[in-house]
């Protein structure tokens, strides 16, 4: 009933009116992300900073990853691979030329992620489904392989201690506010990139080919150049994320090149809710909390079977995620 | 001694043995993934908890049932078949109706459960099974020395997989089974019980992974984690093998296998990635996998 009302409604008012309507919404989307900044801005002075720069790290890989899943829908099983390059390129050139500015690593640790996307994205789009999903599982599990036998990587212990450095030489990265103001502009650079192609004409085909493929094609659009370059966007994201994580912790680990990972950034985009904007930020977040609060707590053991746990109950009974539940109600009661 | 490459025939023969001896776990795991596929539609990513489940079924059934490894073998499979049959009828079937990567997520989510429980109670080392005495010792071929355990693992697995084979493509239950995985609605509409049959296939399925679950506690060490990544390298077999057909996927499984053991001779660097590598080799010259059909 209500939705037969709001169609009737929007066919009777008048162009302007409509317009009007959107401009205010998009006015509101605006002091939104403005609240949203003025909160990222002081949160450091109310919780560790630390934490912070994981979560922003942890949201932007999740973005990254929402890319191609909720608008491309594309499941990717690999995205740890991409995380874990851009950490040990990053890692390793800090670690070696001590002299390097911290932004240069940065961009040599996404430019290797991006690399690495067009080499799976050529392979992975070649088939659909399910296979994709298995056949870039298979991938990220070739270069874990890799990692693990390098000379580079240093094995199972991984890089240790790799040096913050200096950013454009002017700013002192050990300084944990700095860094966090640091993280917090690639955060924002990296969530502009997806938003500026999500709402790109580009990303409107996305949609469709993710909708109907045959269509699509049909209307003669090249679909797998799409989905590659979808794919290697959301690697590169990917692989920015993890360089900064590097950075932050000082550290590229097997951790962040195991299945598992890639295991993760699904939950957290699922849980947040696949295809919105904010979904993966509030499922990183929830997730990145949860596991912190449970190392330190008794159920430190479980939290792989407590990760499961919400893993099936959200395919179950919670699909929309988080911010999809809450858009829903919204759409309802206002 | 012979030598071939440079390498003395025994050693040779006896990593193609291993190689054979994994290829034959590789068969029964991809086996049951493509039976399950093929009518459900979904890959079953439990499929590795499954197998440590078979394996522990037969150690904690020794260790407090005294139950020997010859009934383990009967009776580890039929648990995890039940268990099988209890996650489909009570969980998969709700997300029939839903886009297929929701049930490689919620078998995801079971795997992480189920392994991360048998990690919270066995920990990471995990647990040794003993060798069943009558397989015990082995065959003195002259070039090369062959344990008896090893060629029972390799002649069990082949007899199932060939049974597997002969039940699906020649008996009436098994045309069933292909014409549901053709068109399900068609076979609902000329009275068989398609939700049954799914049940039971699921079951099958996760059968055949706690039958190779059992034969690989004696030689490999029963963890937690045994699963979950010889499951990935399952996953690249499947891409290769392509799951159109199941006597592919038995020989891709065998194959695959028998590769590996012959790299781990060569050059045994590249013995964890070979797999992966010829699935990347495969997918530039044949998408659809070796027995796929081009879609």
């Amino acid at each position: 009933m209500t939705n037969m009302h709001i169609k009737q409604d929007s066919l009777v008012l008048p162009p302007q009116v409509v317009r009007e309507r959107q401009q205010a919404a998009q006015r509101r989307k605006l002091w939104f992300y403005l609240a949203l900044f003025g909160v990222a801005l002081v949160a450091p002075l109310a919780v560790y900073p630390i934490f912070l720069m994981k979560l922003l790290c942890f949201a932007l890989f999740a973005c990254a990853f929402n890319l191609l899943l909720g608008y491309a829908g594309l499941l990717s099983f690999g995205h740890a691979a991409f995380f874990a390059t851009g950490g040990y390129i990053t890692g390793y050139l800090l670690s070696e030329y001590s002299g390097l500015g911290t932004e240069l690593g940065i961009l040599a640790g996404t430019l290797a992620s991006a690399a690495l996307g067009l080499l799976f994205g050529l392979l992975a789009i070649r088939r659909q489904g399910i296979y994709f999903a298995m056949i870039t599982l298979a991938l990220a599990q070739l270069v874990f392989f890799i990692f693990v036998q390098a000379p580079f990587t240093g094995g199972e212990n991984g890089l240790q201690g790799v040096p913050r450095g200096q950013l454009f030489g002017l700013f002192d990265l050990n300084n944990n506010m700095t860094l966090y103001y640091f993280v917090l502009a690639v955060f924002i650079v990296g969530f502009a990139i997806i938003q500026r192609t999500i709402h790109s004409p580009y990303g409107q085909v996305l949609r469709a080919i993710r909708e109907n493929e045959p269509r699509a094609i049909s209307l003669g659009y090249n679909v797998d150049a799409h989905k590659l370059l979808a794919f290697v966007i959301s690697a590169t994201l990917t692989g920015l994320a993890g360089s900064t994580k590097t950075v932050v912790f000082q550290l590229a680990s097997l951790t962040d090149a195991h299945w598992h990972m890639s295991g993760e950034v699904i939950l957290m985009t699922l849980l947040g809710g696949v295809g919105t904007v904010l979904g993966p930020v509030v499922g990183a977040s929830v997730v990145i909390t949860l596991q912190s609060y449970l190392s330190n707590g008794p159920l430190g053991e479980w939290v792989h079977v407590i990760l499961g746990a919400i893993f099936v109950t959200c395919v179950l009974l919670f699909r929309v995620g988080i911010v999809g539940w809450v858009l829903k109600l919204a759409k309802r009661n206002f | 001694m012979t030598m071939v490459f440079g390498i003395p025939l025994g050693v040779l023969l006896g990593q193609l043995l291993l190689g054979l001896i994994n290829g034959a776990f590789y068969a029964l795991l991809s086996l049951g993934l493509a039976i399950i596929f093929g009518l459900l539609r979904i890959i079953n990513f439990a499929h590795g908890a499954q197998y440590m489940l078979g394996a522990f079924a037969a150690v904690l059934g020794l260790k407090y049932l005294g139950i020997n490894y010859w009934v383990a073998l009967i009776v580890a499979p039929l648990l995890v078949g039940a268990l099988g049959m209890l996650i489909e009828r009570g969980l998969l079937r709700r997300i029939a109706g839903e886009d297929h990567l929701y049930g490689l997520l919620l078998t995801f989510g079971l795997a992480l459960i189920v392994e991360g429980c048998f990690v919270k109670l066995f920990g990471v080392s995990g647990a040794s099974y003993p060798m069943p005495e009558l397989l015990k010792g082995g065959y003195n071929l002259g070039f090369m020395f062959l344990p008896t355990y090893r060629a029972w693992v390799v002649v069990a697995a082949v007899v199932v997989c060939v049974l597997t084979w002969y039940m699906i493509e020649r008996t009436r239950l098994g045309s069933y089974l292909r014409a549901g995985t053709e068109n399900p609605k068609l076979m609902q509409a000329f009275g068989i019980n398609v939700p049954l049959l799914i049940t039971l296939t699921y079951g099958y399925g996760a059968a055949l992974a706690g039958l190779a679950g059992v034969l690989a506690a004696p030689i490999y060490s029963v963890t937690p984690t045994m699963g979950a990544n010889l499951l990935i390298v399952v996953f690249a077999v499947v891409v290769i093998g392509g799951m159109g057909s199941i006597m592919g996927a038995i020989v891709t499984g065998l194959a695959m296998g028998v590769i590996e053991g012959l790299t781990k001779v060569i050059y045994p660097e590249a013995a964890n990635t070979i797999v992966f590598l010829v699935m990347v080799l495969v997918l530039l010259v044949r998408p659809a996998g070796l027995f796929g059909k081009e879609t």
